[in-house]
């Protein structure tokens, strides 16, 4: 077990180490996500009362649209340099690598989410700063970091692999996106806390059931 | 593995073509016109049908995935495959005709409920699916592949399912809770009509999907023929 952890850590260190010397990643998704939020503003022509009803929606279009940036690296970076082969020879579960690429998703998503919430505070007029509103985020994002590192996995060995990501993973994750959406467009309108409760119900369930799945598939997806 | 059409499936042939006529008169001659939506309402018989078969469909494609992944058996990643084009035929189907009653009843071909925003998404998943067996060359990566994301993809269809009762929608519901005013009540015919619409749409779609499964079979022949005949 502890061996496990530790290989489940390692891999998240050594992608959190690749990505603190090279800071290629975050940076690319923070500039794109800051340029949807401000592409949305103008697209949608928004005034102040149709900003507060497209605020949440907004938002997790920025997140996964990011999120998809990141995620089509994790696998096809390893492709690239041929360090899967390495990682797969590793006398671990194979599993310990899901885990690994799913925290290092969601620290560089986490990050990414932690500037774009203040800005579009800012920008957007309306305070995103709830307890209960970090706590949807950090449901939804796990989410659709634990579908999207499994379906990352796939589609970086497809032959269309940066094209093949999101339209393997957008249709999939509506369910997580639903339930993050309405949750958050309930907690910014203050609406009761029966109908968020549902929301957030059907995200917790989505978030264990498609980590549960992933790792039980995960083996078949990088047997050679 | 013979290659001509086995006896069954022969007969399973004529018997959905003898039952498509059948179900023709009882939809049109048979069953009496409904009150309140009036000749629209017989798209009903065609369109329920189509939409549950879709869901066995996924349903087959789900459970084909996890047998390949555990037996490594081809003919189960055939199946899910052959039930996935089915399925979306019947998906495809069911929202054209959906689409066909709304626009007398409600008035307009499409609106964004819930249910039928949430079903056009599930049909994506299976347009994917398709495109990712495509974008794959080493059939045992297909195969795996293809049945990992049978798997995945089945994961939202309760979501779909359940659509109509976690929002307000205004998608009729045939049985099931409901607010009373969208169940429509059904006459001893009109019920006649619907179940001979089911059972015919089941043949239809073992017909569909046996034929779908040996073109599959003999596709993969071919090409082991094939593979054999350039390395001799």
């Amino acid at each position: 077990m502890k061996s496990y952890l530790q290989a489940i850590l390692a891999i998240a260190h050594k992608d959190l180490a690749a990505e603190i010397r090279s800071r290629e990643l975050v940076s690319a998704m923070l500039v794109f996500s800051l340029l949807v939020v401000l592409i949305f503003n103008f697209a949608l022509d928004l005034d102040k009362s149709a900003r507060e009803n497209v605020a949440a929606g907004v938002l997790w279009v920025t997140f996964t649209f990011a999120g998809t940036l990141g995620l089509n690296r994790t696998f096809a970076a390893e492709k690239d340099r041929g360090s899967l082969d390495g990682l797969l020879l590793a006398p671990v579960d194979r599993t310990a690598i899901y885990f690994g690429k799913l925290i290092s998703t969601l620290v560089f998503m986490l990050l990414v989410e932690a500037v774009v919430l203040p800005v579009f505070t800012v920008l957007y007029g309306i305070s995103l700063f709830n307890i209960l509103l970090f706590g949807v985020i950090l449901l939804g994002t796990f989410g659709y970091g634990g579908v999207g590192t499994l379906l990352a996995c796939m589609a970086a060995q497809t032959r269309t692999r940066d094209v093949m990501l999101p339209i393997l993973l957008f249709p999939v994750t509506v369910p997580v996106m639903l339930g993050a959406v309405r949750a958050s467009t309930g907690i910014l309108a203050n609406a009761e806390w029966g109908e968020i409760l549902t929301w957030i119900n059907i995200l917790v369930v989505y978030d264990v059931i498609f980590v549960a799945v992933a790792v039980m598939v995960f083996d078949y997806l990088i047997e050679e | 593995m013979s290659s001509s059409t086995p006896k069954p499936l022969q007969i399973l042939n004529i018997v959905s073509i003898l039952m498509f006529i059948i179900s023709l008169g009882l939809v049109f001659f048979y069953a009496p016109r409904e009150a309140v939506m009036g000749e629209a309402q017989r798209i009903f018989y065609y369109h329920v049908p189509s939409a549950w078969l879709s869901f066995v469909a996924f349903g087959v494609t789900l459970i084909a995935g996890i047998a390949y992944l555990r037996t490594s058996d081809h003919r189960w990643d055939r199946l899910g495959i052959a039930s996935v084009e089915v399925g979306i035929v019947f998906a495809v189907m069911a929202l054209l005709s959906g689409m066909l009653w709304a626009r007398p009843i409600w008035n307009t071909w499409w609106t964004w409920d819930p249910r039928l925003t949430t079903y056009t998404i599930l049909l994506l998943i299976y347009f994917a699916y398709l495109m990712l067996r495509q974008g794959i060359e080493d059939p045992d990566k297909r195969a795996r592949f293809g049945s990992v994301y049978g798997i995945v993809g089945f994961i939202s269809v309760p979501i779909t399912y359940f659509s109509i009762y976690l929002w307000r929608t205004i998608h009729p519901a045939v049985f099931g809770r409901n607010e009373s005013e969208t169940k429509m009540s059904m006459e001893p015919q009109m019920l006649q009509t619907f179940i001979f619409c089911n059972i015919f749409f089941m043949v239809v779609f073992v017909t569909l999907l046996w034929h779908r499964f040996r073109l599959e079979s003999n596709t993969a022949r071919v090409e082991e023929l094939r593979m054999k005949a350039s390395n001799a």
